[in-house]
């Protein structure tokens, strides 16, 4: 989580500084959760579904900085090749599906790769992770991909985020019933709730439900509570957010909260912490080095062919 | 013997499901029940295990099925009717189709839409769906319209590493019959003389070529040989094929199902009319259903898409010019 929030720091500051086009979405305030995500995954074993606020669970996961740098900077030899861009990138072959921007969409996938998986007779007791915000669940792809899941019993988790805006929309616009977990029951599937700011508490709820999914207890779903640090992008002051929100518990700084009980519980020393830091900011730097120094898509390379069947793509549109 | 076009697609994914134990087939009723049209009868005992009943959400089942080809199967989805194919349009369009392209990974599905207007259908289970998603990049469009092509053409949509939607035409299914599957004539792209001719050329698809040789014999009485070309894959288009028809008999008329704006017709006539303009003796003619929802009354729905008057009346004024 500290790679993360600041690997972020950066993307934000090569943001403002005009150096990368687009939409910069980061996970400010939730790493915590997201983290806690990412490490109960094994790389190579299960799958993670992201949306566009987890690069703490990617990190955690084992999806290499690089990857991060190229997709961003759009170098050719990144994993979309400039085609696509920032939070937008995966290796679906390694379990980690490129998201789409249509919200909820990925829980299809993601239930579509375990049960293939089960069909084969290689699941074994991997376990798929779904990652949404409370806005996403309002869409009827979190619906339909959710029961589906529930009806096959696929040992998927669906871990919502509620850090209490979609995009500007408050929670009272999005969403009727009390709580967010009350909807498990109706989906047939185990709740949990969780406060996203606390890393243990997080640690200790998520290895929980990813245990009962690897065990064949079928879909979970949590819901942790936390705040989003950060506009809904970068081009995104927050200015909706009110100040109460910000003092209240759910605001609190996951990290702040996690260094404060680090340090409290001796499990590391302030001094520890700093070195950490130091380790991340040179990894990144290093990182970013070698990508600026790499080729940018050219269009008189680009292929232009959208079909992987080379004689079913139609000449006259590839020139 | 004689075996009709449902048979055909019946038989084509009992041939899928034993040749590659990576298919397997998910659609709304298509289990036990053997699906709305029984497309799949049987097909469950005969294959348990690898036939599933789908709960009605298309959207997250197209999302499984791309998950699924994500890691190596080949899902066959049956959509009830191509109509309700709008609800995973997104799943389609945004993921299918970008997949490949996106991530270099193959998106190795087949969804099977139930095409076209039958009497009595109505607004929302007659719909022919191809133009729409002929429109993105990254998706292979059929259209069979004949009891060999539906068999070889859904054989090959399971062999193909790319998203293919496959419209088969609901009018066809028991109407349809041949003596048998025949032989894998053409690959996926090429399209058929149907019927040869030197007056006029038809180019069509799906159920409108049936209607298009009654109207091209008909015109025989005149003296006219209208020749039709099956278009066989509305994506790829065999450009090819067609200009090489219209160099022979400098007229065109493209007839299609689907609605009006846009669409298959008229990529076919903006093609001949860049690419071939000056072996035009007239100018190009398009014929489709009428501008409305598809109405539920046989007298309506008869006039609402092109029939054998409307085609032959079509073809005469375009011979007169």
């Amino acid at each position: 989580m500290l790679m993360s929030r600041i690997l972020e720091d950066k993307l934000a500051s090569l943001y403002r500084a005009g150096r990368l086009v687009g939409g910069v979405y980061l996970g400010k305030g939730q790493e915590a959760y997201s983290a806690a995500l990412g490490c109960q995954l094994t790389k190579g074993k299960d799958i993670l579904g992201t949306f566009i606020r987890d690069q703490a669970a990617r990190i955690a996961w084992g999806e290499p900085l690089l990857d991060a740098f190229r997709t961003y900077f759009g170098s050719v030899l990144g994993p979309m090749r400039g085609r696509d861009g920032n939070v937008h990138r995966g290796r679906p072959k390694e379990g980690l599906p490129a998201m789409i921007s249509h919200i909820g969409s990925m829980t299809g996938v993601v239930a579509g790769m375990l049960f293939a998986r089960r069909l084969q007779g290689r699941l074994g007791d991997a376990v798929g992770v779904v990652t949404i915000g409370e806005g996403g669940t309002s869409t009827g792809a979190f619906h339909e991909g959710l029961n589906l899941a529930a009806v096959e019993k696929l040992p998927l988790i669906m871990a919502i985020t509620n850090n209490q805006f979609s995009y500007s929309t408050a929670n009272s616009r999005q969403f009727a019933c009390e709580n967010l977990i009350d909807r498990a029951k109706g989906y047939g599937v185990d709740g949990y709730t969780v406060d996203g700011t606390d890393l243990v508490e997080c640690l200790r709820v998520v290895s929980t439900a990813v245990r009962r999914a690897r065990e064949g207890h079928g879909p979970q779903m949590i819901v942790a509570s936390l705040l989003r640090l950060s506009g809904h992008g970068e081009h995104d002051d927050a200015s909706y957010i009110p100040d109460a929100m910000k003092q209240s518990s759910v605001g609190r700084d996951c990290m702040v909260v996690a260094e404060q009980r680090l340090i409290a519980e001796g499990w590391g020393t302030a001094a520890e912490v700093e070195s950490w830091r130091a380790e991340c900011r040179s990894a990144i730097e290093k990182t970013m080095a070698q990508v600026t120094k790499e080729p940018a898509p050219d269009p008189f390379k680009e292929s232009w062919r959208a079909l992987s069947t080379p004689e079913l793509a139609e000449g006259m549109w590839l020139e | 013997m004689s075996l009709t076009y449902l048979e055909a697609i019946r038989e084509a994914q009992y041939e899928a499901l034993r040749k590659n134990p990576n298919v397997f087939l998910y659609g709304q009723d298509i289990g036990g029940f053997g699906g709305a049209f029984k497309a799949t009868k049987n097909l469950q005992n005969e294959f348990p295990g690898r036939v599933f009943d789908a709960p009605i959400s298309e959207d997250a089942m197209v999302g499984m099925a791309i998950g699924a080809a994500i890691e190596g199967a080949h899902p066959i989805l049956e959509m009830q009717f191509a109509d309700f194919s709008s609800v995973g349009f997104n799943q389609v369009v945004n993921q299918a189709a970008t997949l490949y392209w996106r991530t270099n990974t193959p998106c190795p599905i087949t969804i099977r839409l139930p095409s076209g207007g039958t009497a009595g259908s109505g607004p929302f289970h007659s719909q022919s769906m191809e133009a729409i998603y002929a429109h993105y990049p990254g998706l292979v469009i059929l259209t069979p319209a004949t009891v060999e092509d539906a068999y070889w053409m859904l054989l090959d949509s399971v062999e193909c590493q790319d998203p293919v939607i496959f419209c088969e035409h609901k009018f066809l299914y028991y109407h349809l019959k041949s003596e048998s599957f025949g032989n894998r004539e053409l690959p996926i792209g090429k399209a058929r003389i149907a019927r040869p001719g030197r007056h006029a050329t038809v180019v069509t698809y799906s159920a409108m070529l049936h209607e298009s040789i009654r109207a091209a014999e008909e015109l025989q009485a005149d003296g006219y040989q209208v020749e039709v070309v099956d278009l066989r894959s509305v994506k790829p288009i065999d450009t090819d094929t067609i200009l090489a028809s219209v160099a022979r008999t400098g007229r065109l008329l493209c007839v299609g199902e689907a609605f009006p704006w846009g669409g298959v017709t008229a990529e076919v006539l903006a093609r001949v009319a860049t690419e071939a303009f000056h072996l035009l003796d007239a100018p190009p003619q398009r014929l489709n259903s009428k501008d409305t929802p598809i109405p539920y009354h046989p007298n309506l729905w008869k006039a609402h898409r092109p029939t054998v008057a409307s085609i032959t009346d079509a073809l005469r004024r375009l011979l007169r010019d």
